[in-house]
């Protein structure tokens, strides 16, 4: 029984976290762009979070600007860039391709790259040290059998 | 073959210093210091009243530079400790600006009447839209707009007597110089 009341207890404490935002869609893609919006900017004030996330005043006012600019029928692309206008780059978590992003955008596929290369390269000049080793020149016989003789075989019986 | 073993301990170094200077610039840089956008750009146009009164619109025009734009509210340490220095800058002769950010009317007032008012205007924009405009995302920030009406430069936080000697004060001259020419 009071495994229950803790458990009950533990689910309306969660339900609070619904009923932060208070604003009025006037559908629901308005909302679900207005969702992803916030989730896109990034609040300068807070380093690390997202407007969406944040408590902060200065996120808020952004959240309030961004809701009043989709009412008035901005896109969420306009509306991201009307606060790159004013916050930089900083503000958004999807950094535009330019010449200081491009190392952010197409470092990590360069890398992946490289690795790829040199993996191949090293796999072809394994099986070449691998053919070249299984080719024994004629010295190589000498000193076999001389080996062999050694320890009392010969190289013939090991074929 | 050619022997390349010397790679094997050479590509990884390289690799390695490559990292380390680019970590290590990372570290001279102020995460929390974001660069202004608005620098070279006219100052935003605003429509808000004053903060001594109520009634009384003002907007771009009542800005004239050369002056310095603070940012500033009642409830930012920073800003207190900035201030005495910015009386000391009114007292100069330097045209300073005040925009109170997301701060009561009564309380700013207040906060002027006991510690002096270096301010020949003060912006009253209580629900920091201007400030957004501005790209401020806390306060003390301090802009440096010339003649023109055009921003020259942004500086985030306290303008202490040191960065403003070692740092603030040419980039004022330079705008004034800018200006005569």
């Amino acid at each position: 029984m009071r495994i229950i009341c803790w458990m009950v207890l533990m689910f309306l404490s969660c339900s609070t976290n619904a009923s932060i935002d208070a604003y009025e869609f006037d559908n629901a893609e308005q909302e679900i762009e207005f969702r992803q919006l916030i989730q896109e900017l990034r609040c300068p004030k807070c380093q690390n979070q997202n407007i969406a996330d944040s408590n902060a005043g200065l996120a808020k006012d952004i959240k309030d600007r961004s809701f009043a600019l989709l009412k008035q029928g901005k896109s969420k692309r306009e509306i991201s860039d009307y606060m790159v206008e004013r916050y930089g780059d900083f503000i958004t978590y999807r950094p535009p391709v330019k010449g200081s992003t491009w190392f952010l955008w197409f470092g990590p596929g360069i890398l992946v790259l490289l690795v790829i290369v040199f993996l191949l390269f090293k796999k072809i000049a394994t099986v070449r040290t691998d053919q070249v080793s299984r080719v024994l020149s004629g010295n190589d016989h000498e000193r076999v059998n001389q080996l062999l003789k050694q320890y009392g075989a010969t190289d013939d019986e090991n074929k | 073959m050619a022997n390349l073993s010397w790679l094997r301990y050479t590509v990884p170094l390289i690799i390695f210093i490559v990292i380390a200077v680019f970590l290590a610039q990372g570290l001279k840089n102020d995460p929390t210091h974001l660069p202004s956008t608005l620098v070279n750009k006219k100052m935003p146009a605003f429509s808000l009243t004053r903060l001594y009164d109520p009634q009384q619109i003002i907007s771009t025009n009542d800005i004239k530079g050369p002056a310095l734009v603070n940012v500033w509210a009642t409830w930012c340490p920073s800003c207190f400790i900035e201030h005495p220095v910015l009386n000391a800058l009114a007292g100069q002769g330097i045209t300073v600006y005040g925009l109170n950010y997301k701060d009561e009317r009564e309380a700013a007032i207040r906060y002027l009447e006991q510690y002096e008012n270096p301010y020949k205007l003060v912006i009253y924009d209580d629900k920091g839209s201007l400030g957004l405009d501005l790209g401020v995302y806390g306060a003390p920030e301090t802009f440096f707009v010339d003649v023109a009406g055009v921003i020259q430069y942004r500086h985030v936080g306290v303008v202490s007597e040191q960065a403003w000697q070692d740092e603030l004060l040419p980039i004022w001259q330079n705008m004034l110089i800018g200006e005569a020419e």
